[in-house]
């Protein structure tokens, strides 16, 4: 997509969210937006550490839990602005992914997807065990929304703007680094690490700085999300939140930016789908069961089937 | 104050549980030196093996019997899920085969969940009567069969890998498999063998551990993991290697979990992963990790 063509599609999201987040009235789909959006901005981090350097980060879920805790604390403990707190947490993203990195991006492939797995759940048990700070297994209230002025980003409509209009300032970003130097060389590192590295282009710098983009676009959904809930608790965090990112981006194209909107939209709305249908079906165990399978099912079929994901689809003669 | 008796007790308990972390760490040994595959499925194999159990148990059938049979089933398991699963796209890249094997066992864990519902279930010990004293340590008795079992199954398979044709087959593919292929070896059979044998490790592992920890639809995650850093720590292509991995990481755990913390205890397995995969590519340490992937 050219730069021009590019804008244009994102300022018509843009005015299309604008009249979403005013119009509609529901606040399920409100609140199923707010959702989709900020898994696809932890997704979009994620994509372009599986599409464009190739790599598997297990323990994603990690700096989305930095991103939420260090706005949480800082706001809710140390009574911080809202918007300095989610600043700090991404900086705080960044700076984990950058430290983690600089070990761990020295293996490759499949050790650094466990090595990265291990991080998560160390991160993980940080927040359950540190309770002086983090509140432990109960968790932090009392995080203030958002707000500017007197402009608070207290309902379902507002965080949708909110959200989206921060995403597709992501993906405007995103799509102008993929066709920059630094987008083509990360596609050659794709393409083979060692032809990369032969035309001159340093593979561990590049990926080391991908990661620390994931880590720190990671981190700002989950400040987003803890401002948007206004409490939080290790339990979503967990090792099962950083496989749904994984599934994200492979169901919706690890090659493409907007693979990781589509994978997230996908994954929120087949939740939903599940709740709804399964009842109905009087099956004798609850949707939850049946939605755990069929991720499974789902995850196994892409790599088997359509290892491109959703978004190889359009590329795809019929 | 930690006297000799408290020292003697977590040694005990490490050493129990690092035999089980040993048998789980063997199957990811065995399947990722032959297919140069992680099987993230590896802990939901231990986890059917304790749910099979228990319900063989419950249906009546001796304890012999019913590991016969748990073992038999995983195994086949494990075939299936290299026949229908892993073989189609066994040439993708290393990373896809990981995430599918994920998916296999989120797949895995979400039909327990169905079948077995989200309530522990207990299993007897093999052989009922109070606990044994050893040398100042309390050790149930179902420890001693956790040991024992493990003990043969590192005999029998160490007679399997050194003493017959297959498991002969079964090393040379993983020295070469190109190799092993010119020299008449059917490479895809040891596939398939491989799993097969690393479902049956973690049946086995989850029929012994079952009477201690009881049996639920989600214990595969986390002893899976565990299992993995056992291998890892023995430079993941060595089965002896796996085995001491899995009872330095048994005795590790439950040093820290009684001389320092008992919340980080699962914790030390993840810090040590990082630590060992970290020292293994700086060259410090014997084994082929750093090569790989």
């Amino acid at each position: 997509m050219s730069a021009r063509r590019r804008w244009t599609v994102l300022i018509a999201a843009a005015i299309l969210v604008a009249l979403v987040g005013a119009g509609v009235r529901s606040t399920y789909v409100l609140g199923m937006l707010v959702f989709i959006g900020l898994y696809a901005m932890a997704a979009l981090g994620l994509s372009l550490v599986m599409g464009f350097a190739g790599q598997v980060s297990l323990g994603q879920a990690a700096f989305f839990a930095i991103g939420a805790y260090v706005s949480g604390v800082l706001t809710a403990s140390h009574g911080w602005n809202g918007w300095a707190a989610l600043l700090a947490a991404v900086v705080a993203g960044a700076v984990a992914a950058l430290l983690i990195g600089l070990p761990i991006f020295r293996l490759s492939g499949l050790l650094l997807a466990m090595a990265s797995l291990g991080f998560g759940i160390i991160v993980y048990y940080v927040l359950v065990n540190w309770s002086g700070v983090t509140g432990g297994p109960s968790g932090l209230t009392g995080i203030p929304p958002l707000a500017v002025g007197r402009f608070r980003f207290d309902t379902d409509g507002r965080v949708v703007w909110l959200v989206w209009g921060l995403l597709l300032l992501l993906l405007g970003l995103g799509g102008n680094l993929v066709d920059s130097r630094i987008g083509r060389a990360l596609r050659a590192v794709h393409g083979s690490e060692t032809a990369a590295e032969a035309v001159g282009i340093d593979t561990a710098r590049l990926k080391l700085a991908v990661f620390t983009l994931a880590g720190a676009s990671t981190a700002l959904a989950g400040s987003l999300y803890a401002h948007y809930l206004t409490f939080i608790n290790p339990s979503p965090f967990g090792f099962t939140f950083s496989v749904e990112l994984v599934v994200m981006v492979v169901l919706g194209g690890a090659s493409s930016l907007w693979g990781g909107v589509l994978g997230a939209a996908a994954v929120v709305l087949l939740v939903e789908a599940l709740r709804s249908l399964l009842p109905l079906l009087s099956l004798s165990r609850g949707a939850a069961e049946y939605e755990i399978v069929l991720f499974g099912l789902l995850l196994m079929a892409f790599m088997i089937f359509l290892p491109g994901g959703l978004a190889e689809l359009r590329r795809r003669p019929a | 104050m930690t006297g000799w008796a408290e020292l003697a007790q977590y040694t005990a308990s490490g050493l129990v549980v690092g035999g089980v972390y040993a048998l789980i760490g063997l199957g990811f040994v065995i399947v990722y030196s032959v297919t140069r595959i992680i099987n993230f499925a590896q802990g939901e194999f231990v986890m059917l093996g304790a749910l099979l159990m228990v319900s063989f148990e419950q249906a009546g059938l001796p304890v012999a019997a019913a590991v016969l049979l748990t073992v038999a089933s995983v195994a086949a398991l494990g075939g299936l899920l290299e026949r229908v699963a892993i073989h189609p796209i066994a040439s993708a890249p290393a990373l896809a085969v990981l995430i599918l094997t994920i998916g296999a066992s989120i797949a895995m864990r979400g039909t327990a969940l169905i079948v077995w519902g989200t309530d522990p279930s207990a299993l007897p010990a093999f052989s009922p009567g109070p606990p044994l004293h050893v040398l100042g340590a309390t050790v149930v008795r179902q420890g001693l069969w956790v040991l024992g079992v493990a003990t043969a199954v590192f005999a029998l398979l160490w007679f399997f890998f050194t003493r017959t044709y297959a498991g002969t087959a079964v090393r040379a593919c993983a020295l070469n498999a190109r190799a092993a292929r010119l020299m008449g070896i059917r490479v895809d059979r040891m596939f398939l063998l491989a799993f097969a044998l690393s479902g049956a490790l973690g049946a086995v592992a989850g029929a012994v551990i079952a009477p201690i920890t009881y049996a639920t639809y989600d214990m595969g995650l986390m002893l899976g993991l565990k299992g993995f850093v056992a291998a890892t720590l023995g430079g993941l292509v060595s089965p002896p290697g796996a085995i001491v991995g899995g009872f330095l990481l048994g005795l590790l755990e439950s040093y820290a979990a009684g001389l320092v913390s008992s919340g980080y205890k699962d914790a030390v397995a993840f810090i040590v992963l990082i630590v060992v995969l970290l020292v293994q590519m700086a060259g410090w340490l014997p084994g082929r990790v750093a090569e790989e992937a």
